[in-house]
C-alpha cells in the first residue's frame, strides 16, 4: 500500500510536470504561416540590391511571433522600394525559419550569408539571438533584433534593439506611474515562474524607491498556481494599495479584474505590453477592464494614422491582426533605411565596412515609427523610446 | 479580519478540491486504480456548460444537468473502451493508460475548441453574504461550493450504506472475486462508480470555474493532481476523509500563500503532504490495510 501510493505520487509528479508544460505553450494562438520567401523587388540595373535576411520561428510553439515579425518586415520593405528604395537602392529581404532553436538559428544565419545578406533583421526570440549574436559579431555584420528583450542580446557593439529590455519596462512603469502621481501605495503581483514578468517587476520595486510612492505587497504566483488570486488581492487591499501593477500575460490578468470585482476591490490596475489582448479574452466582461492602464510600445487598436495604416495593410495581406511583434519588426526595417541613409553606405562595401558603418550610424539617428516617436539608440544597442500609455476607456484602447 | 477572509477563502477552494475529491477516492476505493483522466473530465463538463450557456443562451439549471449527463456518459465510455480490458493487468499498465486518456481528452480539447482562455460565466447567482458591516465577504460561489460538497458526501455515504447497489460497491472494493462469487455483478458496479465519479466531476468543475472564472483545455489538469493529493491526504477510499482532505488542503495553500509565501504556496502543501504520509502512511481517515502474503 505504502509502495502504491508513493509510486502514484511520482507518476502524478510526472503528470503535473507535462501539464505544466502544455499550459505554458497556450498563450499562443493558430498563427498564419507566414510567405517567408520575397520575390518582390526590381533590382538595379547593376544587380546592386541591399539584402536584409531575417530569422525567426515561423513554424513551432513561437510561430506567432516569427511569423508577425516577418509580415511585417516584408510590408515595410515593399514600402520602402516602392518609394523608391534607400539611396536609390532597391532592397531584398529574405526570412528563414529557427523555430526558436539556437542551432537552428545559427544553421539559418549561414544560409542567409550564402544568399548574400548584408544586414540581419533578428532574431525574434532571445535564446537563438544570443548565439546568432556571437556569429555577427565574428563577421562584423550589423544585427538589430526586433524583439529579443534580454540584455544578453546586446552585449557585442554591433547588435542593437528595436524593443524594450524587461528591465525598461518596469523602470519606466515605476516613473510614469510616479510622474503622473497615479498612486500613493501600489501592490504588485506577478508570476515568480516567469522571465518577463519577475524581470519587470524587480527593476519596477527598485525604480520604485525614488519614486513618490510606496510599494505596501509583493505577491507572486506561479504557472502551477495562476487560478485563485483571492489571497494576493486581499493582501493589496488590506494594505490599502490604491494602484495595483500587473506585469503579467491577459489571461491571469482577465481572472484578477473578475476576483477584485467579485471582492469588491477597485483599485486602479496598471499593466505593461503583456496586457494587450485582454479586450479579446472569449466571453471575458470587458467593462471589467474599463480603466486599466497599460504601458505598451504598441496596440493595434490605436486611433493614430500611422498604427492604423500599417494594420489595415497587414489585415489585407495576412487576413490576420498584427501584434507588437510585427510592429517592432517594421520600425527595425526602418531603423536600418535611417542608418544606412545616415552612414552613406554602397551595397558594394564588404559586409563588416556596412557594419562598422552602420554600428556608428545607429547612435545618430531618430526614427519615427508604429512604437514610438523620436527613437533613438545608445552605443549600448538599447533603445530609447517613450512608451505609450494606454487606458482601456469605452472597451477600447485610447491612448492617453 | 484578514484571517476570517483568508480562512474562507481556503474553504472555498478546499470544497471545490474535496468535491474532486470525492471522484478520485470513490474510483479508487472500488476499482482500486488511480484515474488520472478524472480531472479533465472536469474541463469537458466545463466546455458543456460554457458552449451552451454562452453559445446557446441556456439557462444555468439546464446546462448543468446536460453536462452532468455528459459527463457520466463520458465516463462510463472511458472505462468501457481503456479500462475495462484492462481489469486483469497490472496496476502500472492501468496508471499509464489513464495518464493517456488524460492526454488524449486534453488534445481532443485543444483540437475543438482551441488553445484561447475563455472566460467562464458564473453560473451561481446567490447574492454575497456581507458580515460585520462589509468586513467580511463570503461570495454566493463559496457558500454554494461548500453546501454541494457536504450534502454530495452526505449523499454519497447515505447510498453506499443504504441501497443495494452501494452495498454492492462495498462488496467490490474488499474483494472482487468474492463479491462474484456471491452474485455481484462486478462490471456493472465499476462502471456505476465511473458514471457517479464523472458526474461529480462534472458538478466539481462548474464550481471550480465559476469561483475561478478561466477556462482553457489544461484547467482540468492542475486541481485534478491537488485533489489526488487531497483524496490521499485524507485517506484515499475513505469518502469523510476526502471532504476534510480538500478542504484542509485548501485552507493550508491560502493561509501558506498569505502568511508564510505566495511563492511557496505549493511548496507547502505538498510538503505537509509528505509529513502526513511519513507520519501516518494511510492518510487521515485511511484504513491501514496489511497486505496478506
Amino acid at each position: 500500500m505504502k509502495k502504491a501510493v508513493s509510486m502514484f505520487l511520482a507518476a502524478a509528479l510526472a503528470v503535473g510536470t507535462f501539464a505544466g508544460c502544455g499550459s505554458s505553450a497556450d498563450t499562443g494562438s493558430t498563427g498564419s504561416a507566414a510567405s517567408t520567401e520575397s520575390g518582390s523587388t526590381d533590382s538595379a540595373a547593376d544587380g546592386s540590391v541591399f539584402k536584409i535576411g531575417g530569422i525567426g520561428p515561423t513554424t513551432g510553439a513561437a510561430a506567432i511571433y516569427g511569423s508577425a515579425v516577418m509580415n511585417a518586415a516584408q510590408i515595410a520593405v515593399d514600402e520602402i522600394n516602392e518609394a523608391g528604395g534607400i539611396n536609390g537602392y532597391q532592397v531584398e529581404f529574405k526570412a528563414e525559419d529557427d523555430q526558436s532553436d539556437a542551432e537552428k538559428s545559427v544553421n539559418a544565419y549561414n544560409s542567409l550569408k550564402d544568399w548574400g545578406m548584408q544586414v540581419l533583421m533578428g532574431t525574434v526570440t532571445t535564446t537563438p539571438c544570443i548565439a546568432v549574436a556571437d556569429k555577427t559579431a565574428e563577421d562584423g555584420m550589423f544585427e538589430i533584433t526586433p524583439s529579443a528583450s534580454s540584455t544578453d542580446v546586446i552585449e557585442n557593439d554591433n547588435v542593437f534593439q528595436a524593443c524594450f529590455t524587461d528591465p525598461n519596462l518596469g523602470t519606466a512603469s515605476a516613473q510614469y506611474i510616479g510622474e503622473n502621481k497615479l498612486a500613493t501605495k501600489v501592490a504588485v503581483i506577478y508570476d515568480s515562474s516567469d522571465v518577463y514578468s519577475s524581470g519587470i517587476e524587480a527593476t519596477f520595486v527598485k525604480e520604485a524607491a525614488n519614486q513618490g510612492f510606496e510599494v505596501v505587497a509583493e505577491e507572486a504566483f506561479t504557472a502551477d498556481s495562476k487560478t485563485d488570486f483571492s489571497t494576493q488581492l486581499q493582501k493589496a487591499q488590506s494594505e490599502g494599495a490604491d494602484l495595483v501593477f500587473l506585469p503579467i500575460y491577459y489571461t491571469e490578468a482577465s481572472i484578477i479584474l473578475n476576483q477584485a470585482n467579485g471582492m469588491g476591490y477597485e483599485p486602479t490596475f496598471f499593466g505593461c505590453d503583456g496586457m494587450d489582448g485582454i479586450l479579446d479574452v472569449k466571453n471575458f466582461d470587458t467593462s471589467l477592464a474599463e480603466g486599466l492602464m497599460l504601458l505598451t510600445p504598441f496596440v493595434a487598436d490605436a486611433d493614430d494614422e500611422k498604427t492604423q495604416a500599417f494594420v489595415s495593410k497587414y489585415k489585407e495581406l495576412y487576413g490576420d491582426t498584427p501584434n507588437q511583434f510585427g510592429a517592432d519588426a517594421y520600425d527595425a526595417i526602418y531603423a536600418i533605411k535611417a542608418a544606412i541613409e545616415e552612414a552613406g553606405v554602397t551595397p558594394d562595401m564588404s559586409v563588416s565596412d556596412i557594419g562598422t558603418a552602420l554600428t556608428e550610424a545607429m547612435t545618430k539617428i531618430s526614427v519615427d515609427g508604429l512604437t514610438g516617436d523620436g527613437m533613438t539608440w545608445e552605443a549600448t544597442g538599447e533603445v530609447s523610446k517613450a512608451p505609450k500609455a494606454m487606458v482601456i476607456k469605452d472597451g477600447a484602447y485610447t491612448a492617453m | 479580519m484578514n484571517f476570517l477572509s483568508y480562512l474562507i477563502n481556503g474553504i472555498s477552494l478546499g470544497s471545490v478540491y474535496a468535491i474532486i475529491a470525492l471522484g478520485y477516492t470513490m474510483v479508487y476505493g472500488i476499482a482500486k486504480m488511480l484515474n488520472f483522466a478524472h480531472g479533465d473530465v472536469i474541463m469537458v463538463g466545463c466546455y458543456i456548460v460554457f458552449m451552451t450557456m454562452s453559445g446557446q443562451g441556456w439557462g444555468a439549471v439546464p446546462a448543468v444537468v446536460l453536462s452532468i449527463i455528459v459527463c457520466t456518459v463520458l465516463g462510463i465510455v472511458i472505462e468501457k473502451i481503456a479500462y475495462k480490458p484492462l481489469r486483469k493487468a497490472t496496476p502500472l499498465a492501468v496508471l499509464i493508460t489513464a495518464i493517456g486518456v488524460s492526454y488524449f481528452l486534453e488534445n481532443a480539447a485543444l483540437l475543438i475548441f482551441g488553445a484561447d482562455t475563455r472566460s467562464f460565466t458564473n453560473v451561481v447567482t446567490l447574492p454575497a453574504l456581507k458580515l460585520a458591516g462589509g468586513a467580511l465577504t463570503i461570495s454566493g460561489t463559496t457558500i454554494v461550493t461548500f453546501l454541494a460538497c457536504v450534502v454530495i458526501m452526505a449523499a454519497l455515504m447515505l447510498f453506499i450504506k443504504k441501497t443495494k447497489a452501494g452495498q454492492a460497491m462495498l462488496a467490490v472494493s474488499e474483494d472482487k472475486d468474492a463479491a462474484q462469487l456471491m452474485g455481484v455483478n462486478v462490471n456493472a458496479t465499476i462502471s456505476l462508480t465511473f458514471a457517479i465519479g464523472s458526474g461529480l466531476a462534472a458538478v466539481a468543475g462548474v464550481l471550480f470555474c465559476s469561483a475561478y472564472p478561466t477556462l482553457t483545455p489544461y484547467t482540468g489538469a492542475m486541481p485534478g493532481i491537488k485533489a489526488f493529493t487531497a483524496a490521499v491526504f485524507g485517506g484515499i477510499g475513505s469518502i469523510p476523509g476526502a471532504l476534510i482532505g480538500g478542504i484542509l488542503l485548501g485552507v493550508i495553500e491560502i493561509l501558506g500563500r498569505a502568511y508564510i509565501s505566495s511563492q511557496l504556496s505549493d511548496a507547502i502543501v505538498f510538503a505537509v503532504l509528505i509529513i502526513v504520509l511519513l507520519v501516518k502512511p494511510s492518510g487521515i481517515l485511511g484504513k491501514q490495510v496489511h497486505e496478506k502474503v
